[in-house]
């Protein structure tokens, strides 16, 4: 297919690399530098989509971010996208792209019927229609509605392509590389400050790129190539295209998305996909530009109606003809300079001004081109289906009011130009109070909130001349502020040619018995008639309108619709357009891909995964891992094609009967030290501590001020003010802020200091009848019988030449040990257990197996100390000091926690013997009781008893302590089990304790 | 994301603190009687102020010091940041 309505010698495209695309399964040719947009209008292709609602064919609008109707599904090889905007998507040879929220076809959408059905599809229809009956949602409604919607298909495969995330610091961040950018930049540089200038296009240049103007005797345009040129070989620069500044947050953070590859047929290796920027700028110079707005009028949807600014740019920058009998309506000069490009490539416009008698430098250009121009004229509708065919034309009269000498033209295309609104986004979400300038119909930022200045047209200055020196001084003055130096620039004189005021005309009124459908928001289908609706039925501020009519919302967020649709409001309601405000202005500006914002933290790389020194050890011998918060824990070890119950009841029943070894590195550690630490201890913990010797251990458990468990574990006094204190591993983060924040804030005057030392000490539990045998040899030199280490003891030893701390406390209730040595030495410790303890028939457990051990034995962990159990719940008010305060004391005499039938721990057995209970089951006393049957208890952690080889639970049941012997159900509606249960002691095996002392 | 002037380690990005609550509860001294509203107000009731907040911040990622930051609760600016030990005037 030839590209038809491509131009010579005009544009900035590269005519030696012709490029094949896919539209809708049809191949095109375009050239490098093309967007998808340009390259489709090069081949006449006008008709990309349908509109979201009424299913109307949809052409492109602008050319830029602010495209509301070419958003395309692009495939890319091999992924997927959707929501792509065509206007933005840069050609690459073998791009794919198909059109959405039509089917079966573009050209045919059944959809469309909404088309004919329109009166039944107003504002707030969906609100009204689907409400009733209630059933009907879920089942019809809402699938139609999602089948018949939507803006593309997200991909269902896992993404493959890599995003990353970035931290810079500059001194001047510049949001736009037109004048006021390239100006503001260039002048901060020279100062010597630290600048990134971010420009959304692939081209720097802004309005440079297509205005007819000239800055010290070159083009704009060549003007922009010299300093972005300059710019980017000075260190202090950084200079970025494709890169879209989209959100503006607090104290001067902005974040900006980088497209790096999207504009390559792939990702180039090492390279991501888009690269998010996170900036804190000191000063911030917004030069985001304007962007033109429509006028109202008849079927203003149609394929070919188009922005006058965005027929433009595809003349000037990418050698494309919108269309060879171009019609341009305007209310403003801006329309007459599209027309005349248009007339210097041989093509003859007819020009429509809403204005009587309009006299300018630019208008006298137009007319000695011999351009046709008709004032007090207006497009009342266009007519044509898929494409603009012609269009009712007429005048008005000089009220606005009253439409005369109807008549239908021929054309192609109906180039809009309603004047410019400044693009204030970023300065409203820096929380700039923006007001309405009333020159130029539009809000522009007020007082600065934080450190940002707004320049040039986004300040609703369009004069280039102004905007010119405005923007060379702020950059100037504020780098100077930093850097101290300022050098001087000779501001380059500007040519460029005068305007007129535009015409404060927005809307064309409907001539007498027509009906045409009036377009505000594109995307969203919202006309004329949808405002009118909610203001009828009584919606008054304009977030309401936005929400009930649509307007304004969805992916280009009302970038063309925002302000007719204020100009419509205030008119209805007979309000200046100040008094009804603007909508808030929300980050992102633009659509960001998920995967940008996600960065690198995908999968496992969502935390950092923590690793024993033993890890590799575990993983040799068939070790099953299990994340036990950030760290990889052995859940067993697997032999042959032993499944997870098999194993973990070998390891428990070994250690039981011979002697095991479990990885304990991941414990939390904290060293306390200090003079005062025993004090800062028996403050912390609900037990006496001002007592325990040097070399003893100690069990504590401590409490949050209002009175739950937070944590517990074992603290052993290595020397006279030397602690070592461990935790669960979930909470070792916790429990180190929570010290320092006594010792910082509330007890000042306590002299200790805490460290963290979990990642110093590796860890290894030798537990069961053996162990003391095996530690016996592990260290000759030691004396570790039950008078030389008793319970609780702790002592140091040589274990072949490394120096070990050797405790006995046990968690799984047989005769134990723990042994501790520095990380490095972890790996040689373990190897010299597994080596030595083989005469005893050791094994390594897993935390599977630990758990079995802990269970059976009553000993509580993270299941039973949730953040809503006391003491008591846990059986452990033995361990709390009537005599001495503690943190959290006060509020155990809170009435619920001394209620008489207060929660307690308890055992749980099945009835049969057979049946294990499934964990968060609720406990019952007739499991035939109508919903909502009352609970009583909750099963908190269940294994299988290898003492007595049948099932057995934990539960933390109402009145507890006299449940004992009590028959109860276990229910767990998620497995679909009614258990019957007897209610046992929490201690099933060896309740006193006289293993961990033998 | 906020920028917090930490005092022992200057301006750091919010994402290396953590927020610790209302600066100006004071615990009650141990070992006293304390009546049940007092105990209540020290540990439940908080006022939630629209507007300048004293409140606390620890730099985990950082010197792991507490510190109190003075910051409008509307608006997310920081006005002053104190060391723990610091009088706030």
């Amino acid at each position: 297919m030839t590209q038809a309505f491509r131009i010579d010698n005009e544009g900035l495209i590269n005519r030696e690399k012709k490029l094949s695309f896919k539209f809708n399964g049809k191949t095109y040719f375009g050239y490098e530098g093309d967007t998808l947009a340009s390259a489709l209008l090069a081949n006449g292709v006008h008709l990309v989509g349908r509109s979201f609602k009424y299913h109307r064919p949809r052409g492109f609008f602008g050319a830029g971010v602010d495209e509301p109707y070419a958003i395309v599904q692009l495939y890319r090889n091999g992924e997927t996208e959707p929501n792509i905007k065509a206007t933005e998507q840069e050609l690459f040879e073998g791009l794919e792209a198909k059109s959405v929220n039509c089917w079966p076809s573009v050209n045919f959408d059944i959809g469309a019927i909404n088309n004919f059905l329109k009166i039944f599809l107003p504002a707030g229809f969906y609100y009204k229609t689907f409400m009733w009956p209630k059933s009907f949602w879920y089942r019809i409604y809402e699938p139609f509605i999602r089948k018949a919607a939507g803006l593309g298909v997200a991909s269902t495969k896992h993404d493959n392509e890599r995003y990353e995330h970035k931290y810079e610091y500059c001194d001047l961040l510049i949001a736009g590389s037109g004048p006021s950018g390239l100006a503001s930049a260039y002048a901060a540089a020279k100062n010597g400050a630290k600048v990134i200038l971010a420009e959304d296009k692939a081209r720097f240049g802004g309005s440079l790129l297509t205005s007819d103007v000239n800055i010290g005797n070159q083009s704009g345009k060549d003007w922009a190539e010299g300093i972005i040129a300059e710019l980017k070989t000075m260190p202090n620069v950084v200079v970025k295209n494709r890169s879209q500044i989209f959100g503006y947050y607090d104290h001067n953070m902005l974040v900006m998305s980088e497209k790096v590859s999207d504009h390559l047929p792939a990702t180039k290796k090492y390279h991501p996909n888009k690269r998010l920027w996170y900036i804190r700028a000191k000063e911030v110079l917004i030069s985001s530009g304007s962007i033109e707005r429509p006028i109202v009028f008849g079927n203003n949807d149609t394929p070919g109606v188009m922005l006058s600014s965005a027929a433009k740019e595809y003349l000037k920058v990418y050698g494309v003809l919108v269309g060879k009998k171009p019609l341009v309506f305007t209310n403003n000069d801006s329309g007459y300079e599209t027309a005349i490009e248009f007339k210097k490539h041989g093509i003859d416009p007819i020009v429509l001004d809403t204005r009587k008698n309009p006299v300018s430098e630019i208008i006298d250009e137009a007319k000695n081109l011999g351009i046709n121009i008709r004032n007090s004229y207006v497009v009342v509708a266009a007519k044509g289906y898929k494409k603009v065919k012609s269009a009712d034309i007429a005048n008005i009269s000089e009220d606005k009011k009253v439409l005369s000498k109807i008549e239908n033209i021929q054309c192609d295309c109906i180039c809009v130009s309603g004047f410019w609104t400044p693009t204030i986004h970023l300065a409203s979400q820096s929380g700039n109070k923006t007001k309405f300038k009333e020159e130029i119909d539009a809000f522009v930022p007020g007082q600065s909130k934080q450190n940002e200045i707004t320049l040039g047209a986004a300040n609703g200055v369009f004069s280039l001349d102004e905007t010119l020196k405005t923007s060379f001084k702020a950059g100037s003055e504020l780098s100077k502020k930093i850097t101290e130096n300022d050098n001087e620039i000779a501001i380059p004189n500007v040519v460029e040619k005068k305007s007129s005021k535009h015409d404060k005309f927005w809307c064309v009124p409907l001539p007498k018995g027509k009906n045409y459908k009036r377009f505000l928001d594109f995307q969203n289908d919202v006309a004329v008639s949808d405002v009118e609706i909610a203001l009828r039925e009584g919606y008054r501020s304009i977030e309401h309108v936005k929400r009930y009519t649509t307007l304004g919302m969805a992916t280009d967020q009302g970038k063309t619709s925002n302000l007719n649709g204020l100009q419509l409001v205030s008119e209805i309601e007979n309000k200046v357009v100040p008094a009804v405000g603007h909508t808030t202005f929300r980050p992102p500006y633009t659509p960001v891909s998920i995967g940008a914002i996600v960065g690198r933290e995908v999968g496992k790389h969502s935390k950092p995964t923590r690793k024993s020194p033993m890890h590799e050890w575990h993983k040799k011998n068939n070790a099953v891992f299990v994340d036990a918060g950030v760290w990889l824990r052995p859940r067993y070890y697997k032999k042959g094609n032993e499944n997870l119950f098999e194993a973990s009841k070998r390891e428990a029943k070994n250690v039981r009967t011979n002697v095991g070894v479990c990885d304990v590195t991941t414990l939390g550690k904290i060293d306390v030290k200090g003079p005062d630490a025993a004090e800062l201890l028996n403050r912390v913990y609900t037990n006496a501590w001002l007592k325990l010797p040097v070399g003893k251990a100690r069990y504590g458990v401590m409490l949050r001020e209002d009175g739950i468990v937070m944590d517990d574990g074992t603290t052993t006094r290595i020397s006279e003010n030397h602690y070592h204190m461990t935790t669960t591993t979930a909470q070792a983060a916790n429990v180190l802020s929570h010290l320092e924040y006594y010792l910082q804030l509330v007890w000042p005057e306590l002299n200790v200091n805490v460290v963290s030392t979990t990642e110093q000490w590796a860890g290894a539990a030798i537990a069961g009848p053996k162990s003391r045998d095996l530690l016996q040899k592990l260290f000759p030199n030691s004396d570790v019988s039950n008078e030389g280490l008793p319970f609780m003891g702790y002592m140091e030893g040589d274990l072949f030449g490394v120096k070990a701390r050797i405790f006995r406390i046990s968690f799984s209730g047989e005769l134990a040990y723990e042994v501790n040595v520095e990380s490095d030495y972890g790996n040689f410790m373990w190897e010299k257990i597994i080596e030595v303890g083989e005469e005893f028939n050791i094994q390594p457990y897993g935390t599977e197996a630990l758990s079995t051990l802990r269970i059976e034995m009553g000993h509580v962990a993270g299941s039973e100390l949730d953040g809503r159990t006391i003491p008591y719940d846990n059986a452990l008010e033995g361990l709390v000091s009537k005599k001495k305060d503690f943190i959290g004391k006060r509020s155990l005499q809170r009435s619920a926690f001394i209620a008489e039938d207060r929660q307690r721990i308890v055992g749980v057995v099945p009835l049969d013997k057979q049946t294990s209970i499934p964990e968060g089951s609720h406990l019952v006393k007739d499991d035939k009781a109508p919903l909502p049957n009352p609970k009583l208890g909750h099963i908190s952690a269940s294994c299988w008893s290898v003492e007595y080889d049948n099932p057995f639970s934990l539960a933390i049941l109402k009145d507890g302590k006299n449940m004992i012997g009590q028959k109860l159900f276990a229910m767990s509606p998620l497995k679909n089990k009614v258990i019957p249960v007897e209610i046992v002691s929490s201690h099933y095996v060896d309740p006193k304790g006289e293993r961990v002392r033998s | 994301m906020l920028y917090i002037n930490c005092p022992h380690c200057g301006m750091r990005s919010q994402n290396e603190f953590s927020y610790g609550g209302d600066a100006t509860v004071k615990r009650p001294v141990l070992n006293k009687e304390v009546s049940d509203q007092e105990w209540d107000d020290f540990v439940y009731n908080r006022k939630s102020l629209r507007g300048k907040h004293l409140e606390l911040w620890q730099h985990i990622s950082g010197c792991r010091q507490w510190i109190k930051v003075e910051r409008d609760t509307a608006t997310h600016e920081i006005f002053r940041t104190f060391k723990a030990d610091e009088e706030v005037a």
